[in-house]
């Protein structure tokens, strides 16, 4: 059942007022400071614009998120909140706009509360690289949130708002939802407007919602959807409601299921290929050769990109400036040193290496020619099936600190949703099952370009399994 | 490949990063093994393959060139670490 319009129903029956709904939520967000899940709770803003609903519902204008409270992500450009992206070089700015899906949801009477924990610049899969402390997972608070939208997925698993909303440029929504137990929706490249966002990488960034159920995600997807002509990548079409056609075949994509992927994932993912068996679908196994590729063209493409979307970030014009710079080159040199975590260097530096003369061809150029054929191995793929699935993640939610000495085994752990980014292609977590320690488990549905609408009615369909 | 400190040295450069003599000596490190990661993909043959560098298809969209509200020179300013009158503030170039 959808949360959301359990809220508005009550709502427009005058049960409740959007003022009790935000003052509630502020509440939930104020007993779960132990995860460090939110950075920054605006009340008084909040409140501020939850009396406006209020007015408005008075006047007859309900919109379809009248009331309800949500959290962005820090790195979504807010009125009411600084806008850190978790960095000390953004730790005091104050947007001067705001982002386009805000201005939709806002639009529609949601009310953005407060402002969730990521890692810095949305360069991790933990939330261990927030330069303001790690985030604990909703379960298990000796383990990660997963990330980079950690934040984001804890505060929808512990209930404080019925949906969050975060950035995926190589699983950053599908992960950290895996990890705590919620739904993690990334959409097709070009579905959504980001601006307003901070960017990472231009030509896998993506928008979109974590909640508690399907359906929630779409309501919030269908608003957010469309051109805005200020992100000009985004196509005309806008959500398209799917034609009702009922999937026949579903592939599981065999690189998913092999060795080093923990056993009750596996098994999680084998339950779900058992049910859909039982239920009429024709289940069979896919490979995607290239996917073995997707870590090294990932991490080439990515940080050459967003190598280039972080040199803006230079103590001139806005955020922090360094008090040591005594030249101009200092003023650059320093505060980006000092305004960066380790990894938003680490990632700027290997961009660097893979542009420069001399490795163009070798890396950035042969990565771009690598991700043709990656994209080659889906279109053969959904030739004969109409989604593919699999785990999100090789392991459920690890310990904090296990992996972040190590930045390729933290790389490593983006295998399975860096290949639906490279492609642009609709993907979907969605918790099935968990753990004997009950941990979370999500299972992941990729669909064709532009297939979301399908995608989701098809994920409404996947059952979790209770133990 | 050997990533020597010289190197990362000439990265930091290119990058604006003012990394501590700690720091590119860490860097040296990662790099090296990230780099040599990332070099499998030379085993592909990718002869007569395009690059991909964007999904969408989409080419040259333009927009209306119409007069629109746009934030002001005193709302830009506001963001600037330093200012002084109408200009943003730097410390001296040569």
């Amino acid at each position: 059942m959808s949360e959301i319009k359990k809220i508005v129903d009550k709502i427009r029956t005058g049960q409740t007022m959007a003022v009790a709904e935000v003052m509630a939520a502020v509440e939930r967000a104020k007993n779960i400071a132990d995860t460090n899940a939110i950075l920054e709770i605006t009340e008084e803003y909040a409140i501020k614009r939850a009396e406006q609903v209020d007015k408005d519902i008075a006047d007859g204008k309900i919109g379809r998120l009248a009331g309800v409270p949500f959290v962005a992500k820090d790195n979504f450009l807010t009125f009411g909140s600084k806008t850190t992206a978790a960095s000390k070089i953004l730790q005091n700015f104050q947007a001067p706009l705001q982002a386009t899906v805000i201005e939709k949801l806002e639009a529609e009477g949601a009310i953005c509360i407060g402002k969730a924990n990521l890692d810095s610049f949305a360069h991790g899969g933990s939330t261990e690289n927030s330069a303001f402390g790690v985030t604990h997972n909703a379960v298990d608070s000796d383990r990660v949130a997963g990330g980079s939208s950690g934040g984001s997925a804890v505060v929808v698993a512990r209930g404080v708002v019925p949906f969050a909303l975060g950035t995926d440029t190589g699983g950053s929504i599908r992960q950290p939802a895996s990890f705590n137990g919620v739904v993690g929706l990334k959409s097709s490249y070009g579905l959504i407007s980001r601006f307003g966002v901070v960017a990472m990488a231009s030509s896998t960034d993506v928008v979109g919602p974590i909640a508690r159920t399907v359906e929630d995600a779409e309501i919030v997807t269908e608003i957010m959807a469309g051109k805005d002509g200020k992100d000009m990548t985004v196509w005309a079409d806008g959500y398209r409601k799917a034609d009702g056609k009922k999937p026949k075949c579903i592939g599981v994509i065999k690189e998913f299921m092999g060795d080093g992927v923990y056993a009750d994932v596996k098994a999680a993912v084998k339950q779900q290929v058992e049910n859909l068996t039982k239920e009429g679908y024709i289940v069979r196994e896919v490979s995607l050769p290239m996917v073995k590729y997707a870590i090294s063209i990932y991490y080439i493409v990515v940080p050459a990109e967003l190598s280039s979307n972080l040199a803006r970030y230079d103590g001139i014009r806005y955020g922090q400036r360094s008090q040591d710079a005594k030249t101009l080159a200092e003023i650059y040199g320093l505060s980006r040193d000092e305004g960066f975590v380790d990894e938003n260097k680490r990632r700027i530096m290997i961009g660097a290496f893979v542009l420069s003369s001399g490795f163009f061809d070798a890396y950035y150029l042969q990565a771009e020619k690598a991700r043709t054929l990656l994209i080659a191995d889906f279109d053969k793929a959904f030739a004969d099936v109409d989604f593919l699935i699999g785990p999100v993640a090789p392991t459920p939610a690890f310990k904090i600190g296990e992996k972040s000495h190590d930045p390729i085994q933290m790389y490593l752990s983006d295998i399975m949703t860096v290949p639906a980014s490279l492609a642009g292609l609709p993907a979907i977590s969605v918790p099935v099952a968990t753990t004997k320690n009950k941990l979370p488990i999500g299972l992941q549905i990729i669909a064709p370009y532009k297939k979301d609408s399908e995608m989701l009615a098809f994920a409404k369909t996947i059952k979790e399994e209770k133990k | 490949m050997k990533i020597t400190e010289k190197e990362i040295r000439h990265l930091a450069e290119l990058t604006g990063l003012s990394l501590t003599v700690d720091e590119q000596r860490g860097m040296a490190v990662d790099l090296e093994k990230i780099v040599e990661y990332i070099g499998e993909l030379g085993e592909l043959d990718t002869a007569g393959v395009d690059p991909t560098y964007q999904v969408t298809g989409l080419e040259n969209v333009w927009r209306e060139d119409t007069v629109g509200q746009h934030l002001s020179r005193e709302e830009l300013l506001e963001l600037a670490p330093a200012v002084r009158g109408n200009s943003v503030e730097v410390h001296q170039v040569l």
